[in-house]
């Protein structure tokens, strides 16, 4: 028997109500979050992942879940006021933004913040408070953290503040942790220093992780699972080992191919994805990829892919997978440089698949 | 010499590179009070050398302000320089006044992050990209707005998009805008200051694989500085790593970024992700601290409190440029000045 998981987001809708009436930025997402485990949502821009991550915490600023559920250790979040779902945000589930600078207050010193933060959830001295905060920063890594507690928020470097805002997530041990794309504002050696720190720390508080990322470099590097989203939808969903070496849709692979790597031949073109992520408003009919996609065939434009469950735990919202699963799926490959490059416009809708 | 206000034939001279920035420096002051007193500097830019060669890619990498947007803006003239030299098709550009560089402009054009925001809103795309035309007196009206459809045809979109507003455009879309914008005045150097970096994955190939193939096309030379290092390898031939204002190591691409010679350089290829096609599982080598304020940097070698080979000699002498491999690499690293003392054959 599986162990039920900590985190359920089943069927997610999100609405949004706008000047030209309402659109639907999340589309019926479902992923699950065991115990300690951490889980990566990664897509292009607009794909819906910040929208999913507070919507799980119902931070969500004008939109509101139209449909589907979120459940924490088994219960649903969605009958819970405010007041209680503030508690859940301080004793379970705790999150971290990637530019910090718009979730720490400018006016009031680093040690203020976490002392508050440490207050507002645990009976605790002011005093007690104080040390636990210098604890904490040095937990972060923080150079100097005692000295640090007087620093404001804009005396620090960019890696800084985003240790201090661990710092403050980790305060009341969450059992989860919500991270949008906590490294994405920063260079890749201090990248590598946080992604570190937040996966020692991850280890020694037992918490599980729902990591938001647009780079399958930092997948490959964190994740147990790995949820790949595309136009608000999770196309692809796997353990990430299997997932990165054998995508299953063909907009992973795609995606995959179009990252420069160390070995990309220089002679060639990238394999790009022709196209650009649609607009919510204009989501194309059948397979939401299907523009874009050189696997589409005629039936793509018009039927809707359900998720299909493959071997192996995986899922995948492909047609190519209605004939029984796993077929071969292959990204373009990279045509020589001196060749035309494809075009910018909508390309051909119908190709023939496989 | 051929007149200024002519191109220069890249035939004309054969073998110089046609940039050439020597021991370049910019201080920038920082002041205080009322009076503007200046209380110290910022050695954004601290004796920066290096070429580029007709029709060649140089990548500039480094982590948030080594200086590369400094440099970028330095050889562009869009910035005056504290000190040394900056010559474009060996003509030395640093003490030319604004009018004198006006000719010059057409040659050198830039690509930025965020093509959007340096559009005006209320400006049509034809006027976008004409714009620079009418300024340099090279063209207008019909003749302009031809040579406009024509570049956006070059960049992937068409001429029906002429009268169309900036907002219409997705980000890459924009990014081919931008690049249409500093290809009208056919430039032979295009700075691209992190012009891929705000992209979608699969919208950066596809502005990538358009600048290799202008490069093909019309023999750009590219300075291209973006922070991402897979990037930045795929497209340079050869890659500059800037350090706290200084270029710490410098060579071929694939030599730099396979073996490199400077213990930054070191910690840096270590700190990119593994390919993750491969699956991932692998960690990365984590370098300690972080990259000190140019406004107070170390003594000695600018890395030396963070670099794990450090020795007595680095926190009091500046290591210089120093030979390290062939294709012209240099690494500035006391470890690779090995002078042997006498000895005595023993055996
Ligand atoms: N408050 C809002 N009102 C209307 N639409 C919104 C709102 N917030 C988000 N959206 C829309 O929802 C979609 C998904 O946005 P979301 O922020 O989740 O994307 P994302 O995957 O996090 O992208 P990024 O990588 O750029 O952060 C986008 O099209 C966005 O414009
Ligand atoms: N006009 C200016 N006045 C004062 N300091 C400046 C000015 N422009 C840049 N600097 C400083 O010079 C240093 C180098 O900045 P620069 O923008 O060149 O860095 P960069 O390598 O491009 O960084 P990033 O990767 O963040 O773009 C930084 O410390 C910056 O704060
Ligand atoms: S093959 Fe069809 S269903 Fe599958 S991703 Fe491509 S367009 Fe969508
Ligand atoms: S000179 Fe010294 S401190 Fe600088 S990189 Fe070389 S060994 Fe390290
Ligand atoms: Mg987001
Ligand atoms: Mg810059």
């Amino acid at each position: 028997m599986h162990p039920q998981p900590l985190l359920e987001v089943d069927d997610l809708h999100v609405e949004f109500s706008t000047a030209d009436g309402p659109v639907e930025a999340v589309a019926g997402v479902s992923f699950t979050v065991g115990a300690e485990e951490t889980v990566a949502v990664v897509g292009e821009s607009g794909s819906g992942k910040s929208v999913t991550a507070l919507a799980v915490l119902k931070l969500l600023d004008g939109g509101r879940i139209s449909r589907g559920q979120v459940r924490f250790d088994g219960k649903d979040l969605a009958p819970l006021n405010p007041k209680a779902m503030r508690k859940v945000r301080g004793n379970d589930i705790a999150m971290i933004f990637q530019d910090p600078m718009t979730s720490l207050d400018p006016l009031y010193s680093v040690g203020h913040q976490i002392v508050e933060a440490l207050r507002l959830h645990r009976r605790v001295t002011k005093r007690a408070a104080r040390e636990r905060a210098v604890e904490l920063l040095e937990q972060v890594g923080m150079p100097d953290p005692r000295r640090r507690l007087a620093s404001y928020p804009h005396q620090l470097s960019g890696g800084q503040r985003q240790r201090v805002m661990i710092a403050i997530a980790l305060a009341c041990s969450p059992r989860l942790l919500i991270a949008d794309e906590p490294t994405t504002a920063l260079d890749v050696t201090i990248e590598a220093q946080i992604l570190e720190l937040l996966h020692d720390l991850q280890r020694e508080y037992r918490t599980a992780m729902l990591l938001v990322t647009h780079d399958m470099g930092v997948v490959a590097e964190t994740a147990d699972r790995v949820v790949v989203f595309y136009g608000g939808q999770v196309v692809e969903q796997g353990p990430t080992a299997q997932v990165l070496r054998n995508p299953q849709h063909p907009y992973t692979a795609a995606l995959l191919a179009a990252i420069p790597h160390p070995d990309s031949a220089k002679e060639r073109q990238l394999p790009a994805i022709p196209g650009a992520v649609p607009a919510l408003r204009d989501m194309p009919a059948g397979c939401r990829f299907n523009p874009r996609c050189a696997m589409a065939w005629e039936a793509c434009t018009h039927e809707v892919p359900p998720l299909y469950e493959l071997p192996g735990g995986r899922t995948s919202r492909c047609l190519l997978h209605r004939e029984g699963g796993g077929s071969a799926v292959v990204a373009p490959p990279a045509p020589p440089l001196s060749a035309e490059l494809a075009p910018a416009g909508p390309p051909l809708t119908t190709r023939k698949g496989i | 010499m051929a007149s200024p206000a002519t191109q220069v034939d890249p035939a004309a001279t054969p073998g110089a590179p046609l940039m050439e920035v020597t021991d370049l420096v910019k201080h920038f002051p920082i002041t205080k009070g009322l009076l503007r007193r200046t209380v110290g500097h910022v050695r954004a830019v601290d004796g920066v050398s290096f070429t580029i060669g007709a029709g060649e890619t140089v990548g500039l990498v480094g982590e948030s302000g080594s200086g590369k947007s400094t440099v970028a803006r330095l050889v562009l003239r869009l910035l005056g320089p504290t000190a040394g030299s900056v010559k474009f098709d060996g003509r030395e550009i640093a003490g030319l006044s604004q009018r004198e560089l006006t000719p010059l402009r057409r040659n050198m054009q830039i690509v930025f992050q965020d093509p959007v925001s340096s559009f005006d809103p209320r400006m049509t795309i034809s006027s976008v990209i004409t714009e620079p035309l009418e300024a340099q007196g090279i063209s207008s009206g019909k003749q302009a707005r031809d040579r406009a459809a024509e570049l956006l045809d070059l960049v992937g979109l068409s001429g029906r998009d002429l009268d169309k507003y900036p907002h219409q455009f997705s980000g890459g879309q924009a990014q081919r805008i931008g690049i249409a914008r500093a290809l009208a005045t056919n430039p032979r150097l295009l700075v691209c200051d992190e012009a891929v970096s705000a992209l979608d994955v699969s919208v950066q190939a596809q502005v990538l694989n358009l600048l290799r193939k202008l490069q093909v096309e019309l023999g750009l030379s590219y300075l291209f500085i973006a922070h991402d290092l897979n990037v930045v390898r795929y497209i340079s031939d050869r890659i500059c790593v800037m350090y706290l204002g200084r270029i710490i190591e410098q060579g071929p691409a694939e030599a730099v970024m396979t073996d490199p010679q400077h213990p930054y350089t070191r910690t840096l290829a270590g700190a990119i992700a593994a390919d993750p096609r491969t699956g991932g599982g692998t960690r990365r080598v984590v370098v300690r601290g972080e990259m000190p304020s140019p406004s107070n940097p170390p003594s000695g070698c600018p890395f030396h409190p963070r670099c794990p080979q450090a020795f007595d000699r680095c926190s009091t002498e500046v290591p210089a440029p120093l030979p390290a491999g062939e294709g012209g690499r240099t690494a500035s690293c006391h470890l690779l000045d090995i002078t042997p003392t006498n000895g005595k054959a023993v055996r």
